[in-house]
């Protein structure tokens, strides 16, 4: 993990000064709460519908126990005692006041934690693989790069007031991508090119949102050294051409479309000629200095499925279950990833208490190396487990409710805060999560269904990733009413599609029979091998659309 | 009287700035004793007259682009970018391409919605001149420039990046 130096230290601290006089000229009427807004929200500082909300940064997701347990310890503090993990590998506090941010962030800088750019129309937070460096196809390990970019980005002061906001995300799986980069305002793939460089194949214009948009690929092939010329590049067109008379047509996508990809990228190429030879060109130096950062952990010499291990399997069917669905493989032998699930029915999705926070914090000191990482789909990972101590690691899952067996499935949802928290949302969405748990509370059921990805969204700015799910949802306000629309069809990571709506929207109080009309249409027609995904394109939306919407014998 | 802060010092702002669609005579312009700031268009249509005058600058709003002064450079003093408002922010691009790619070396001022929250990034892409909105502060507002010691990526300001430094 990344460990600050004085540099680090001396810019986190200075950038909270920078806040706390800021918040002091708001509370002395110096700074007027129309000009303390934007200055807010790039330190993650909303006024949210019940109170303020105060969203801290996890850079590429990764968490120390010693950070948890400051998150523990502020959540006390200064909230309710509990924090929320959103679907980009952040967290948010959802009741502090907003003269304690200033003490708050302090308290964070200590532990190497910041709220900068956490919101706000500039560069956010960059995304990675939750597996990163622990899985062995992937083609390197992409945390360095995000660091890099981490660090670029932060108080860039070009980009600091962009047309809207701006995310980036790294991948490095060539067969999978856990981070949806088609979806991102820059999607970064690491490829080798045939000399066996490094290098990155560049895409833009990808968002979700009111218009979503797959990113457009604008370079097969960056070398490393290249990358903050480049992104210097992209970032600086945007700037100065993206829309800035309308919020809703503000993302880099609608001005990748407007132009095309291809003159977008003849674009990037004009003003990258003019400084790819800039002193930001990368040094070997740098990129050594920030991987020597991400170096393994002391792993142990152990085989793979030790027999204590494959005993337990056999014994305890539970524990199997969970191995099946929670449990990844991992690249050392006798080592496994877990993940933890925050989708327990009754607790709002991504939530976790003060009392959870040290929990995972113990479990990750006792068996993890003291690290955690936190994914885009809002649970934990636990990436270096030994497999001979996973019964272990389970029996206290399950005790602090982590070990729901759910990983993928219909009931492990994405879903955003919604109208019960966010002054943005059109309809509440933690309610319909919910129903739908109870109605789908049978996991030898869920298991047969397998790999459904179910997404909710309170609203078109689409934080629960409604766009991409096989079946997404999204609230709408109809005459002042919560309703709620229905996709099916998305898809996210490699071959990333959008849903197309079924239909009218309906009440809540129909969403779990709306959603069960579904899964019944999906499990009628499929065939052994399919997944919905691949059912729904064999045989399109009719079926689903005439039993859905049939009317009543 | 609104201030300005020029070359980190605080100063009356005395300068004049001409609307958009100014059509006045170019004599008139020039028998003005004062700083005057011209629209691009204007200035470029009058360019033969105005170039190389002391007091004469140029005002581009957030909309309008460098790049066309490229020419002329070298006869301009003052450019001066708009910030209707300061979360508008397309004129750091044009100060960094004025400053690093076509030269400019005068005075480059920020007019507009300038308060003290940008000045350290306004700084760093190479403005030297703040023309400070009027209801701010102006002995509060220069302190902005200096709210923080070190950064990261490069800038006109500073324009190795910190891992060349550290």
């Amino acid at each position: 993990m990344y460990k600050y130096d004085e540099y680090d230290r001396q810019i986190v601290r200075e950038r909270t000064q920078q806040f706390r006089g800021q918040t002091e000229r708001f509370f002395d009427g110096t700074l007027d709460g129309d000009d303390f807004l934007p200055l807010r929200l790039q330190n993650g500082l909303y006024v949210q519908r019940l109170a303020p909300m105060f969203r801290i940064s996890i850079p590429y997701g990764m968490l120390s126990s010693t950070q948890l347990r400051k998150l523990a310890h502020l959540s006390r503090e200064y909230d309710k005692g509990y924090v929320h993990f959103t679907t980009r590998q952040n967290v948010q506090f959802n009741w502090p006041a907003i003269k304690d941010v200033p003490d708050m962030l302090e308290e964070l800088n200590s532990v190497e934690m910041h709220s900068i750019q956490t919101s706000g129309n500039c560069i956010r937070n960059t995304t990675s693989d939750q597996f990163a460096g622990v899985i062995d196809n992937e083609v390197i390990d992409p945390r360095p790069y995000c660091e890099i970019i981490r660090q670029w980005s932060t108080l860039h002061p070009e980009f600091a007031f962009l047309p809207r906001k701006f995310k980036i995300a790294v991948n490095a799986c060539p067969d999978a991508d856990r981070v949806a980069i088609a979806v991102h305002d820059i999607g970064l793939e690491i490829i080798k090119n045939s000399a066996g460089e490094i290098g990155f194949k560049v895409f833009v214009g990808g968002g979700l949102g009111r218009t979503p948009v797959i990113g457009s690929e604008i370079r097969s092939f960056l070398p490393e050294k290249d990358l903050l010329t480049y992104l210097d590049s992209i970032v600086r067109v945007y700037n100065m051409h993206g829309r800035r008379d309308n919020k809703f047509k503000a993302r880099i996508k609608i001005l990748v479309k407007a132009l095309t990809p291809a003159k977008f990228a003849e674009m990037v190429e004009a003003e990258w000629q003019h400084h790819k030879d800039s002193e930001s060109q990368l040094t070997q130096e740098e990129i050594t200095r920030v991987k020597s950062f991400f170096t393994s952990p002391d792993y142990a010499q152990l085989e793979n499925n030790a027999d204590s291990f494959e005993t337990a399997k056999k014994e305890n069917k539970a524990f199997s279950n969970w191995v099946k669905r929670n449990v990844s493989s991992h690249k050392i032998a006798g080592y496994s990833i877990v993940t933890l699930t925050l989708k327990k029915v009754g607790v709002p999705t991504g939530d976790a208490t003060d009392k959870q926070l040290e929990s995972i914090a113990d479990m990750a000191d006792e068996y993890c190396f003291g690290e955690v990482r936190v994914t885009h789909d809002q649970n934990i990972v636990l990436a270096d487990i030994r497999q001979d101590q996973l019964f272990e690691v389970w029996q206290k899952a399950k005790s602090l409710g982590f070990a729901t067996p759910n990983l993928g499935m219909l009931t492990d949802m994405i879903c955003c805060p919604g109208g019960d928290y966010c002054g943005l949302a059109n309809a509440k969405s933690i309610p319909v999560a919910e129903q739908i748990q109870l109605r789908f509370d049978d996991l030898d059921y869920l298991y047969d269904l397998g790999k459904i990805d179910l997404n909710i969204s309170g609203c078109m700015n689409a934080c629960g990733h409604h766009h991409v799910g096989d079946i997404g949802v999204l609230g709408v306000d109809k005459r002042g009413d919560e309703f709620y629309q229905v996709s099916l069809g998305g898809r996210s990571g490699r071959d990333a599609t959008l849903g197309k709506i079924l239909g009218p929207s309906f009440a809540r109080a129909e969403m779990a029979d709306v959603i069960e009309k579904i899964i019944n249409v999906y499990t009628e027609n499929r065939t052994e091998e399919e997944l919905f995904v691949d059912t729904f394109r064999r045989i399109g939306m009719a079926p689903f659309k005439e039993r859905v919407y049939a009317k009543a014998n | 009287m609104p201030k300005l802060i020029k070359n980190n010092e605080l100063t009356e702002n005395i300068s004049q700035t001409l609307d958009k669609d100014f059509s006045g005579k170019v004599d008139e312009v020039l028998a003005n004793k004062g700083t005057v700031l011209t629209p691009k268009e204007y200035w470029l249509e009058n360019s033969e007259q105005l170039a190389g005058k002391e007091n004469i600058g140029i005002w581009l709003d957030s909309d309008e682009g460098p790049e066309e002064l490229s020419p002329h450079i070298e006869k301009l003093s003052l450019i001066a970018i708009n910030f209707p408002k300061f979360a508008d922010g397309r004129g750091y691009s044009y100060a960094r391409i004025l400053r690093d790619r076509l030269g400019f070396k005068g005075e480059l001022r920020a007019i507009g919605d300038i308060m003290h929250d940008q000045m350290f990034y306004l700084k760093r892409c190479g403005f030297n001149s703040f023309a400070v909105r009027e209801d701010k502060n102006a002995e509060v507002v220069i302190t902005g420039l200096n709210d923080f010691s070190e950064c990261y990526q490069a800038a006109t300001v500073q324009d190795k990046p910190l891992f060349r430094r550290r």
